[in-house]
């Protein structure tokens, strides 16, 4: 049977540093992706977040530090047995060549195949599709051109592509960033409901400190590269500390519903005289 | 919703049917085109003892003539499987190009590639002349060097925009032609009529000896590229997306690199550089088959063969007694595909 697929994997990231460009854009950054968490990484524009996610998948290499999945070194193993474990979703999708979104979704099965040129999707394949197509409520434009689709359509494409992988680690690059409300909640629903069902374990680089503050089991606050705060939302979101890294002047109360903080900028130019 | 899985599982039998109906139906053609062409030409064969020699594989005349015979299977056959063997290494060369560049407008001949390989045929023709199996081994050394400066050029921080590709091709074309322009006058002046004929794709003057190897080149060079296909697929989707989906994209790209640049470096050795066959043949495969690339780069392969017998035919037929190099019908059709791609891209 298929013996690398588990129903959790443990991601750890030791003392990790990572240059490029004469430049240290994530500096001795350790943290734990463990099984049902969703951990959220915070922190203004350049302060490394992406490039964190980037080397986590391999992707980017680190230049000190360790990344180590179910124990192992990420750098021992090979390309497929990683994109078994941990999937990607990204941004925005490049379109250059006409793909059917059931095309571009099998394309998270890539690395299930036996044979990694040619051959064909196995049933199975088809099925976990099916599945992902329907929870992501894609199943009606499985047929459709992926660059006909609405960019909230294309981001929940991108989704779908990640949940067909069956990866136990999910990274997420500003996943709500082209979603309207709805949607937003529907994705980060499903995320939640990997975590919690199937002891998935997700990473979410978010600028929405709100979202991060009422969806995330924990949160990394980097900034410079650097690990400012990590813990959970009440323990990292503290007023001092976002202004400190923001470099504005915030307020934070309880949110009504959940009870977790909220955060609210207060900028010279809201204050209406 | 159990219906919505049987019509996915059935589409996936439907694309597979797709390929294997669409290649027989290529492959059929391309057989009946290999027949029909050998009849056409400036001297006229008797159709039913042409067919029955031919049936035969040369064993038996049929009546032929001794001429009529000398015509059908040392003149026109070679020169059709040349044609068939240069169409398909080219179309597959510019199906792989497309998916390893992400650009549906990348072409051998449009960026410079068939240049590269001309360069180093011309190398191999003015100091190994007599030698001809350093031909193809140049022309192949050309072909890797321009594709690496074509990729590095093109490839900004920002990846490789479809503008910057097409400037790149620019800029590496017409610096391989100042350098064949160079290598020419090293040529003496009896060498340069045929010379200038070969530079735009001619199948006439070639070498019954490099036959076989540049029909093993695109029969094996299609094939890796197909055994790669998933990969492409994925890579045309861009090379971070196909890293995190397990795609071991450095090797898949020396693999494109090396096969493409063999591909169009056997076929330029032994015909010049035919233009356009890259993009019009693989944008049809797409158009009519879809982008993905375990139907079209198979379909592209035999439709290229039978792109480039047909314009040969044409080549040798239109002003008989006298030839035009094939070249020049392939981009009397390729060039106004061009612009269309490009206007819509």
């Amino acid at each position: 049977m298929r013996q690398d697929l588990q129903n959790f994997s443990r991601l750890e990231v030791r003392d990790l540093t990572v240059s490029y460009d004469h430049r240290i854009a994530v500096a001795n950054v350790s943290l734990t992706l463990k099984p049902g968490e969703v951990t959220s990484i915070i922190g203004p524009n350049g302060a490394g977040k992406s490039t964190l996610l980037r080397t986590l998948n391999g992707q980017i290499r680190p230049s000190s530090g360790a990344i180590l999945l179910n124990g192992q070194p990420l750098e021992r193993l090979n390309r497929r047995s990683i994109s078994r474990q941990i999937a990607v979703v990204a941004q925005e999708a490049e379109l250059r060549f006409p793909v059917t979104v059931l095309e571009f979704v099998l394309g998270g099965r890539f690395a299930w195949a036996s044979n990694a040129g040619w051959g064909w999707e196995t049933e199975r394949d088809l099925q976990v599709a099916n599945a992902v197509l329907r929870e992501t409520e894609l199943s009606e434009l499985s047929g459709r051109l992926m660059n006909e689709l609405s960019g909230g359509e294309r981001q929940r494409a991108l989704m779908a592509r990640a949940l067909a992988t069956e990866a136990p680690i999910l990274l997420l690059d500003e996943p709500t960033a082209n979603l309207d409300l709805s949607h937003q909640a529907a994705l980060l629903a499903l995320v939640r409901n990997r975590c919690d069902r199937q002891q998935a374990s997700a990473l979410v680089v978010t600028h929405d400190i709100n979202l991060a503050a009422q969806f995330a089991d924990n949160i990394l606050l980097m900034k410079e590269g650097k690990t400012v705060q990590s813990g959970r939302p009440d323990e990292v979101l503290k007023p001092q500390t976002l202004r400190d890294v923001f470099e504005i002047e915030v307020l934070v109360d309880a949110h009504p519903v959940t009870g977790g903080p909220r955060v609210t900028p207060v900028h010279d130019t809201y204050r209406r005289s | 919703m159990i219906t919505t899985a049987s019509s996915i599982t059935g589409q996936n039998r439907v694309t597979l049917r797709k390929t294997l109906v669409s290649c027989a139906v290529l492959a059929l053609a391309l057989l009946l085109a290999i027949v029909v062409m050998s009849l056409i030409g400036s001297e006229p064969l008797p159709a039913r003892a042409s067919l029955c020699a031919l049936a035969s594989f040369g064993t038996t005349t049929c009546g032929l003539s001794r001429d009529q015979f000398d015509i059908l299977f040392q003149l026109r056959l070679p020169r059709i499987l040349l044609a068939a063997a240069v169409g398909g290494s080219l179309a597959t060369a510019g199906a792989g190009y497309q998916a390893l560049l992400r650009n549906p407008l990348a072409e051998p001949y449009l960026l410079g590639i068939s240049n590269g390989a001309a360069v180093g045929t011309m190398i191999a023709l003015v100091f190994f002349g007599t030698n001809e199996w350093t031909r193809p081994l140049l022309a192949f050394t050309g072909a890797l060097l321009a594709t690496l400066a074509v990729y590095r050029l093109a490839r900004g921080r920002a990846g490789a925009t479809p503008e910057r590709l097409i400037l790149a091709g620019v800029i590496v074309t017409t610096f391989l032609s100042s350098v064949i322009v160079f290598v020419t006058t090293l040529m003496d002046a009896t060498r340069i009529r045929s010379f200038t004929f070969w530079l735009l794709g001619d199948l006439s003057g070639s070498s019954k000896k490099l036959l076989p190897v540049t029909i093993a080149v695109a029969v094996v060079g299609t094939l890796a590229l197909t055994l790669h296909a998933r990969s492409l697929n994925l890579l045309m989707l861009g090379e971070r997306d196909a890293f995190d989906l397990g795609v071991e994209v450095g090797r898949v790209r020396i693999v494109v690199f090396v096969v493409a640049s063999l591909l169009v470096g056997s076929s330029v050795a032994a015909s010049g550089s035919v233009g356009y066959v890259g993009l019009v043949v693989p944008h049809l495969a797409r158009l009519s088959l879809g982008s993905d690339n375990r139907i079209s780069i198979p379909a592209a392969a035999l439709g290229g063969a039978l792109f480039v017998i047909v314009a040969d035919t044409v080549a040798r037929t239109i002003i008989a007694p006298r030839e035009l190099p094939v070249g020049a019908i392939t981009a009397l059709i390729g060039a106004p595909l061009f612009i269309y791609l490009l206007r819509r891209s």
